[in-house]
């Protein structure tokens, strides 16, 4: 079992559960999640339309401001704008997160193929490896990678991406199964058409809806970690605004402004929450259009 | 065969860590003596590679390793020159008690949140899910942070850092406990919920028994059974949660090593945490199976077939 796999587990029950809707209306959660989401969205491309101010602008006298009006997240040691700065973090930490999730879910699906069409000794091998991984629970495989290649951004990344893709292997392995068990795919096998023909005609456009659910699940998953591999400072270094850095340095002035960790956590647990939420969006609308 | 696939595993962790360090580019003998700054002389490097039997083949390397960790000796750590197997030893029982103490206030709390908001009116179903959505969202480095913020310099009632009393281990138990919880309830409300609609639950309302008598007598084991079987898995996520918390809070054990490790690429102070925790989850993966038989029947009568 990995993280992932769990999210995706509960993602799938709680669309499962649901009742019948009552009205062709969204749920409020889901408008607020994709109203989160396409405001990180718009503080990535252009975040000057988002923040306040120059997130670099160092005012000493505004030094340790806690949040008010003119400064919504307060001000840091620098008295540089909190809000602006977690605004202009925005897209360092969401490219770790979305690429760390895009080399996760490229090496599960390599291996998924690989074990659902190699035949049942790749299947038996696929396997073992995967289990074999899951035997360096959370963030050790992360710290395993950071051992040999050494710390820093780029290697976070990688290691967020390897340490998750056991977990993206086995469901989408699962998935693929399930898939090439069906009647299309039975009755495409019956037509004679070649392996290679079913997986590129059938199998990967089925699962393509379900990988896409996966990847918004996993995107959540990689901030948190490369956000506490940063936080170890194994990631990105403290000048960066990216959000765990951000942490990292704040820690130091903890118990006098509290505000300097809270709020780029709270954009973490909010991208979190949101992703999730848009998972479970995602999944009931597949299920309703079945 | 549980033994032999637990066997395999830690083979397989043994191996891949190995090799894996092997990849880490430079002399390892230099590392040893400190790294490339250190400007070590050609008899200490020699003497190192001789110390260590890094002058033998690879191959040798390998088999005398694994004939090291069947007896124990997880190696010398490179930092410390102290026996790794001493060093962790002495860290495990702190790191473990954490984790466990974790896993059950997890667990309660799990419990006592699926049992009251599952499948209850709107409101309250509303409400349960959105505690949960929100604890499994929140990370260790922050959840502590936060932690601190509130309970330490703002209420005063527990310590900011583990002081070794029990009071000192509040904060960091509820720092892993919390997102666990939130986890953890999600997969119960799933199988509360299956088994609220079984006819069992019917015959028994029919009997008159209320909705609390019902929940607790007749469908807690349900409710409890996926996150037996999740146990395994969480532990060893409280173990990699216990390289931040262990940091945060400056307590001494197995993860705040770790990291230090990383930071310093003390190779067998490294290779022991992760073969340590890896053993620990194969154990778990065990315990929880055969737990998992004792809390449902019809696992054991699968078994019997």
């Amino acid at each position: 079992m990995s993280e992932l796999e769990l999210r995706q587990t509960t993602v799938e029950a709680s669309a499962e559960h649901l009742g019948p809707r009552r009205r062709r209306m969204p749920r409020a959660g889901t408008v607020l999640a994709v109203a989160f989401v396409a405001f990180l969205a718009v503080a990535t491309v252009a975040p000057s339309l988002v923040w306040t101010q120059d997130p670099n602008r160092i005012a000493a006298a505004d030094a340790f401001e806690s949040p008010s009006l003119a400064h919504w997240f307060g001000t840091d040691e620098s008295g540089r704008d909190v809000y602006s700065r977690v605004i202009a973090g925005t897209a360092s930490s969401l490219l770790i997160g979305v690429s760390a999730t895009l080399i996760g879910l490229a090496l599960g699906l390599v291996l998924g193929v690989l074990a659902s069409f190699g035949g049942r000794v790749l299947d038996f091998g696929v396997g073992r490896v995967i289990e074999v991984l899951f035997a360096f629970p959370g963030l050790l495989l992360a710290l395993l990678v950071i051992v040999v290649a050494g710390p820093g951004p780029v290697t976070a990344t990688i290691a967020v991406g390897l340490s998750t893709a056991p977990g993206y292997a086995r469901i989408i392995r699962g998935q693929l199964v399930g898939i090439r068990s069906s009647h299309y795919v039975e009755a495409a096998r019956v037509l004679g058409h070649s392996p290679g023909r079913i997986l590129a005609r059938h199998l990967l456009p089925n699962a393509l809806v379900p990988l896409f659910v996966l990847a918004t699940l996993g995107v959540g998953q990689a901030i948190v970690w490369a956000a506490a591999l940063s936080y170890l400072g194994l990631g990105a270094q403290p000048p960066a605004a990216e959000w765990g850095a951000m942490l990292a340095a704040g820690r130091t002035y903890l118990p006098t402004a509290p505000w300097l960790t809270v709020f780029p956590g709270l954009m973490i647990v909010g991208t979190t929450i949101a992703t999730t939420m848009l998972g479970r969006a995602l999944t009931r609308r597949g299920r309703e259009g079945r | 065969m549980l033994a032999a696939g637990a066997v395999f595993v830690m083979w397989a962790v043994a191996t891949l860590t190995f090799f894996a360090i092997r990849l880490i580019p430079g002399d390892p003998a230099e590392a040893i003596l400190g790294g490339p700054g250190s400007q070590a002389s050609q008899e200490a490097l020699d003497q190192v590679r001789r110390d260590y039997g890094l002058d033998q083949p690879l191959l040798v390397q390998y088999l005398a390793m694994l004939a090291r960790l069947v007896t124990g000796d997880l190696g010398t750590s490179y930092a410390l020159r102290t026996p790794v197997a001493d060093l962790l030893g002495g860290q495990l029982g702190g790191t473990m008690l954490l984790a466990v103490l974790a896993l059950l206030v997890a667990w309660i709390l799990a419990l006592g949140l699926s049992l009251w908001s599952t499948g209850r009116a709107r409101v309250a179903a509303a409400v349960g899910e959105g505690i949960e959505l929100t604890a499994a969202a929140l990370p260790h480095f922050w959840l502590a942070a936060v932690l601190i913020a509130i309970f330490s310099t703002g209420l005063d009632w527990f310590p900011p850092i583990a002081t070794g009393t029990p009071a000192g281990l509040v904060l960091p138990v509820a720092t892993l406990a919390i997102p666990l919880a939130g986890f953890l309830a999600q997969v119960m409300r799933e199988s509360l919920l299956d088994a609220l609609q079984q006819p069992f639950v019917v015959s028994a309302r029919a009997r008159g028994e209320n909705t609390t008598g019902l929940r607790l007598r007749h469908t807690i084991r349900h409710a409890s059974l996926p996150a037996i079987s999740l146990s395994g898995w969480a532990l060893g996520w409280l173990l990699s949660g216990a390289v931040v918390v262990e940091t945060i809070f400056a307590m001494p054990g197995l993860g705040r090593t770790l990291l230090q490790a990383v930071t310093l690429r003390d190779v067998p102070v490294v290779t022991g945490v992760v073969l340590l925790v890896a053993l620990v989850y194969v154990v778990m993966t065990v315990v929880t199976d055969v737990a998992s038989r004792l809390a449902d029947p019809r696992l054991r009568q699968e078994g019997a077939r």
